[in-house]
């Protein structure tokens, strides 16, 4: 249970992310959880059917893609239906960097998160007149001219072909399985989790919330509004290319087909259905995203025992309830997953004298 | 020599003409007030000030430099902060974060240092923070720090929005009516803040106000505008006894 009054003597406990004993206990349960799932993750996957560590890193990668979209577009308001292009040239600097100028995994990551960074913000450009629908137009174009680019370049990227990746290796470790690689992705998670929520509660992050609220008020008190525009599609796009990086080297074969428009709608719907301007909503609309496909399959799998033509029948339905279910939420949980735990957790905190 | 001034200020909209050569200049220390019908165009005024409206002709000086090219968020970090009148806080934040990002201009941290937010980052914010602190505590707004600002009522709202504007630590402050919608104790709470901060904190204010009592009770000087045309300038028993002004405001608010 939380505390009501909370009470703090300096401004750096008041700043503090964990505010009670008890909320660091159940963070620290939970990163023990974390450090162990590898490990527990054998019998769970017996009963459920499924490679739950492989599904595990596939959400942690999608995390650190939805923090920076989450950036962008929940904090900034500015939304990108490009991101799953930017995931791509993540993904495609990474491969490029590691396979054919032979730069070590460690320093290729992050210079593949900075050339993402750079196209970005260079698509990012229209924000400064463009907005709503016609920058999510905009953005889109930059999508399908880096799907041509990825898919056309063939000297660079091998084209529909592919490419393939070697997992990465470093200080003598080969991280080559799933539980190796879960290390290493988790790692980048809680590294992006904290940074989304460090810069939340700083000077930048204020100052995309303002200019996602009131851009003229945030112009009139001093913050250069084109300069963090330009500056959080920099950073979103920074974020999702280390995704993108993390997943060639656990997929191992890239090509054009993994970051078309659908993985970029996939994004936003991750952070539209997890709580968009929620920190904690890039971490929850992942989950969902991920597992949601993984849900419907137990069904699929039932039915085929008694009658083997439901198989058939309900595959091609999955889209269909996949969609229909994020259409539920959007009506039932405009503010999504991260907004609703609050409103239970500001329940649980006051009870029973909560009304 | 004026701290800043309007000189011969022309902007349109359309056929209307909001303002028509105006010109005017605010010394430093003072509390100047516009006055005039609605309509008249004060706050257009504020507007060329602050970088939200380019005017047609004219130029606006602030400091001794030309600002007229300079982009808004320049304008604030050379010591120009306002209020609005129809308030234009962040509903969704707390008063504290409001306020603190009224101390952005003064504040370095950038998505680097802020993503690390150890060390510099968090010594500039706790900084910060005691300012801020000390504006809410000016404002008597302790118990609301919290709260998000949307939820506040309308009086509070003015307040908060008068804190986001000192945090910025201004030369000059421009105040677009801030005692609009308030009760005769809340109007009376906000003239003493607005002295204070003159006196105490040296801030030159420019006020737009409806309410004549006051303006005539806190100004030093008073310009009266109508149709976009300055029918005259003055101390406030100068333009309490000026024709002009009095025909301007007939049929409308008396000059008291
Ligand atoms: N953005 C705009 N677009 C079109 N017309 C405008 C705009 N801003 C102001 N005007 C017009 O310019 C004139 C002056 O408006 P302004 O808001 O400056 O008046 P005001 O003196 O502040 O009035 P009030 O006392 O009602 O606030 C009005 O006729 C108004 O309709
Ligand atoms: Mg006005």
């Amino acid at each position: 249970m939380q505390q009501c009054g909370i009470f703090h003597e300096t401004y750096t406990e008041d700043m503090a992310i964990f505010q009670t004993p008890f909320s660091r206990f159940w963070m620290g349960l939970f990163f023990v959880f974390l450090a162990i799932f590898p490990f527990i993750s054998k019998p769970i996957n017996a009963v459920l059917g499924t490679n739950t560590l492989y599904l595990a890193n596939l959400i942690g990668i999608y995390i650190i893609g939805a923090h920076g979209l989450n950036l962008l577009t929940g904090f900034t308001g500015q939304i990108s239906l490009g991101h799953g292009a930017f995931m791509g040239v993540g993904a495609y600097a990474s491969a490029i960097l590691t396979m054919k100028l032979g730069i070590p995994f460690l320093i290729a990551l992050p210079l593949a998160g900075l050339i993402t960074a750079m196209v970005g913000m260079v698509f990012g450009i229209p924000s400064l007149r463009l907005k709503g629908l016609y920058l999510a137009i905009a953005t889109m174009a930059a999508q399908f001219i880096i799907e041509y680019a990825m898919r056309n370049w063939t000297t660079l990227t091998g084209g529909s072909a592919g490419m393939s990746v070697r997992p990465p290796s470093f200080f003598g470790f080969y991280i080559d399985s799933d539980r190796s690689y879960y290390y290493l992705i988790y790692v980048f998670v809680i590294l992006a989790t904290i940074y989304t929520k460090n810069i939340i509660r700083s000077r930048p992050g204020r100052a995309f919330v303002a200019i996602r609220d009131r851009y003229l008020a945030a112009e009139v008190i001093g913050v250069n509004v084109w300069l963090y525009r330009i500056l959080s599609f920099g950073i979103s796009s920074f974020m999702v290319g280390i995704a993108g990086g993390l997943w060639a080297h656990y997929v191992l074969v890239i090509s054009d087909e993994h970051f078309v428009i659908w993985l970029s709608v996939q994004y936003l719907a991750m952070i539209i259905i997890g709580g968009m301007g929620h920190v904690m909503g890039g971490i929850y609309g992942a989950i969902f995203m991920v597992l949601l496909p993984e849900l419907l399959r137990i069904p699929e799998h039932y039915l085929t025992v008694i009658n083997p033509n439901a198989f058939a029948i309900f595959h091609s339905l999955r889209d269909g309830v996949f969609g229909l279910i994020i259409i539920l939420f959007l009506i039932f949980e405009p503010d999504g997953l991260a907004a609703r735990w609050h409103t239970i957790k500001n329940y649980w905190k006051l009870w029973p004298f909560s009304y | 020599m004026p701290l800043l001034e309007m000189k011969d200020v022309y902007l349109h909209f359309g056929g209307i003409m909001a303002l028509n050569g105006v010109s005017f200049g605010v010394r430093k220390g003072e509390i100047f007030a516009i006055i005039g019908p609605n309509g008249a165009g004060k706050t257009s005024i504020f507007n060329c000030i602050s970088g939200l409206y380019h005017p047609d002709r004219g130029k606006i000086i602030f400091k001794k430099k030309e600002i007229n090219k300079l982009s808004p968020h320049r304008r604030a970090q050379l010591g120009l902060a306002r209020s609005f009148q129809n308030i234009e806080l962040f509903k969704g934040m707390t008063v504290i974060d409001n306020l603190m990002l009224g101390r952005h201009i003064h504040m370095r941290t950038d998505l680097i240092t802020g993503g690390i937010f150890f060390g510099k980052a968090r010594r500039e914010e706790v900084r910060h923070r005691e300012v801020v602190e000390e504006i809410i505590d000016f404002l008597e707004i302790q118990n609301i720090r919290k709260k998000p600002v949307g939820t506040l009522a309308y009086g509070l709202q003015k307040r908060v929005e008068l804190g986001r504007a000192l945090a910025l630590d201004p030369n000059v402050l421009l105040l677009d009516e801030p005692m609009a919608g308030m009760n005769a104790e809340e109007t009376e709470d906000m003239a003493r803040f607005i002295l204070d901060i003159n006196e105490e904190r040296d801030v030159t204010i420019v006020l737009i106000e409806h309410d004549m009592g006051v303006v005539m009770d806190i100004s030093d000087r008073i310009c009266a505008l109508d149709f976009g045309v300055k029918i005259s300038e003055g101390r406030p028993d100068e333009i309490q006894s000026d024709p002009k002004v009095i025909s301007a405001y007939l049929g409308g608010e008396e000059v008291v």
